[in-house]
């Protein structure tokens, strides 16, 4: 029985990762992640497993990725500057289908930005910075609960597809503390059959099995086109399985929010100042950001007046809101950047604006 | 009739698409033939670099990867982590291990990370066409050095063996060449104490290969064996630089 | 003298000429007129009966084309 406890989000991150079976942790420090890998430190080498801090994010991309081809279960975390620096890393996993899971506490950008939180790494992630046709599956969390509580369907959904997912935190969730109950810990047997249902992975043949080999490279391009078609297969299969949102008061709104994240939860607060004001707000909470719940757009009724893309960016996540939308409804963006959060009377006053009202 | 040489089982039937006289023929080879003579083949994974010898992995008969360049020795740790009992080696070229990897290389004999990676030395950057490379010599014209290297322009050739000997964690660091029988055997000989290292899990083990390339080179593969001994053994010295006791 | 004998894989042979470069007895030379499927003269011996067995030519072949036998003495850990 799992007990309730008041944790900080970056160290409850750590521990659901534990818990849902992670042995191998490889990360560089970087702000506001720095309580992840100090808390692996400590932990990983309780569970028997193992902890490295890498040299650079460069190299702590390719160590996960060693950990993976080896057949182990790993997690790693970092920040929107070190995840720019494992974009290539992550190209080269989903080339090579080797599942990982990786945590981004974002914060304000471009550049080395700012350490307070930010959502600007919303096309860094959906939109990929690595080279060439692939996606990595994003899932993003509006509170600790719900960080923990998809860990572990992030890596069974890394495993089943072969392909890293990334739980896109952002700074807020990762240093703020909330009460969490914590999965029970994947048992013991389980954790041997995930390794031995890997028949891919690099063990050494024990001279009993031809050799394996896990390649990126194809010379011929009627060979590459088909292992690109053939991962295509596999992200359409995602498209239709892994879509997750929620949404809120959309039959009786005049006006739609879109939001992801913390943003999510100042978003609604946000609707409940507008309901004061006799203004009618529903929500949209895309949960996976890869694939995007396109058909929950759908559900807006003709009605609604505007829909509001809220995001602490200058409109990455827009793009696919329109793109949701298909021209029904105006749309504009209420964001605030650089790490200042946006607050529910800023949201309020954008909706305002968008709806030609004071 | 006795045999005095076969073509080792660590070494798959395909015939390689190496350049003909690619030095990397003898050098797969010869780890393969220690890995195999020692019974470690089903023991062992490898991690092919960015280079020419991205191909190994369809010539060396054991499990292996590909990887981003440079990084092969971080690779190569994760691997070591999950399987504390494998023998785990990177093979990496000059650009590779020399150029982009050396963060990675000085990193992983720093911590002591209990793999061994073998530098394949040539000189020149062979797949991408023959440019120059850091441990290209003085004078060596390449694609991007047409005039021939210029110590004020790109410094003097970096030695990696000695780079990596002052490191407290790489535990046996030798340099050895390609260029004659003699020294293929002696190579074989550096190799099988590399791997005894690891088997014995003393630290990190590193070793310099100096090779050709005479695609890019310009020369024959016999003039290019020639060219290593007048040019590359005077400035990158044979020898052991580092070994510990228990390989002595 | 130990008697040894060689045996080129012709196919194999990219015509290199490493062996030929090393073979103490110089012994070796690319075939003048035959070429093998890849288009490459093949390496073969011009005097068996001068083989030594030492080997030099198959610890040079990048390409494992030669195996190396003799007739006594002992058996080479190579």
């Amino acid at each position: 029985m799992s007990e309730k406890v008041l944790m900080k989000g970056n160290e409850a991150f750590a521990e659901a990762a534990i818990r849902s079976g992670c042995r191998y942790y490889f990360g560089y420090p970087i702000t506001p992640q720095n309580e992840i890998p100090e808390y692996m430190s400590r932990e990983l080498p309780k569970v028997g497993g193992s902890f490295v801090q890498a040299e650079s994010e460069l190299a702590a991309i390719n160590m996960a990725y060693g950990g993976a081809v080896a057949g182990g279960r790993v997690f790693i975390s970092s920040s929107s500057p070190g995840i720019a620096l494992m974009q290539e890393g992550f190209s080269f996993l989903c080339s090579t289908e080797i599942p990982l899971v990786i945590l981004n506490v974002s914060r304000g950008g471009p550049g080395v930005g700012g350490i307070q939180p930010g959502q600007a790494d919303y096309y860094q992630a959906t939109r990929g910075g690595g080279n060439g046709d692939y996606h990595l599956i994003v899932f993003a969390p509006s509170s600790i609960q719900e960080a923990v509580d998809m860990m572990e369907m992030s890596f069974r959904v890394a495993e089943e597809y072969r392909n890293p997912v990334m739980i896109l935190a952002d700074g807020m969730i990762g240093q703020m503390m909330e009460p969490v109950v914590l999965p029970d810990p994947i048992p013991a047997a389980l954790m041997e059959e995930t390794s031995m249902t890997k028949p891919w992975a690099l063990t050494g043949t024990k001279e009993a099995r031809p050799h394996n080999v896990i390649k990126s490279l194809y010379l011929k391009p009627e060979e590459l086109e088909d292992r690109i078609l053939e991962m295509d297969r596999k992200y359409q299969k995602a498209k239709e399985k892994l879509v997750q949102y929620e949404t809120d008061g959309l039959e009786e709104a005049e006006v739609v929010l879109v939001a992801y994240g913390s943003t999510a939860r100042i978003a609604e607060e946000a609707i409940d100042l507008l309901a004061e004001e006799g203004i009618q707000a529903g929500l949209i909470r895309p949960i996976s950001l890869w694939p995007f719940p396109y058909e929950a757009f759908d559900k807006i009724p003709q009605k609604v007046k505007a829909v509001i893309s809220v995001e602490l960016s200058r409109g990455q996540m827009m793009d696919d809101v329109k793109i949701g939308t298909k021209g029904r409804f105006p749309i504009s963006l209420s964001s605030r950047v650089g790490g200042m959060l946006i607050t529910p009377p800023e949201i309020a006053a954008d909706v305002k604006k968008a709806l030609g009202v004071e | 009739m006795k045999t005095v040489f076969e073509y080792t089982r660590g070494m798959l039937p395909e015939e390689t698409t190496y350049c003909p006289g690619c030095t990397h023929g003898i050098a797969h080879r010869l780890i393969m033939e220690v890995l195999d003579e020692k019974g470690l083949l089903g023991e062992t994974i490898g991690v092919a670099p960015i280079g020419c010898s991205i191909l190994a992995h369809h010539y060396m008969n054991i499990d292996m990867c590909e990887s981003t360049h440079g990084r092969a020795p971080a690779i190569a740790t994760g691997i070591r982590r999950v399987h504390p009992d494998r023998i785990v080696f990177t093979y990496q070229g000059d650009g590779d291990l020399a150029s982009i990897g050396t963060g990675e290389i000085v990193h992983a004999a720093h911590r002591g990370e209990k793999i061994t990676s073998f530098f394949i030395n040539n000189a020149i950057y062979g797949m991408t066409g023959g440019q120059m490379a850091p441990t290209s010599l003085l004078g060596q014209k390449t694609t991007t050095s047409m005039d021939g290297r210029m110590q004020e322009q790109s410094g003097k050739p970096i030695r990696m063996a000695e780079l990596i000997a002052t490191i407290d964690g790489a535990v046996f660091v030798e340099r050895v060449s390609l260029d004659s029988p003699g020294n293929v055997r002696k190579a074989k000989k550096a190799i099988q104490k590399a791997i005894e290292v690891q088997e014995k899990r003393l630290g990190f083990g590193f070793v310099e290969i100096l090779s050709s390339c005479s695609t890019n080179w310009g020369v024959t593969p016999v003039k290019a064996l020639e060219w290593m001994r007048e040019n590359m053994i005077p400035y990158y010295p044979l020898g052991n630089l580092k070994s510990p006791e228990e390989v002595k | 003298m130990a008697k040894g004998l060689v045996k080129f894989n012709e196919e194999r042979c990219k015509g290199c000429e490493l062996c030929v470069s090393v073979c103490p007895k110089k012994i070796i030379k690319l075939h003048e007129t035959k070429l093998n499927s890849k288009g490459y003269h093949p390496a073969c011996v011009t005097d068996v009966a001068s083989c030594i067995g030492c080997a030099n030519c198959a610890v040079m072949c990048p390409d494992g084309a030669i195996s190396v036998y003799r007739e006594d003495g002992e058996e080479r850990d190579e």
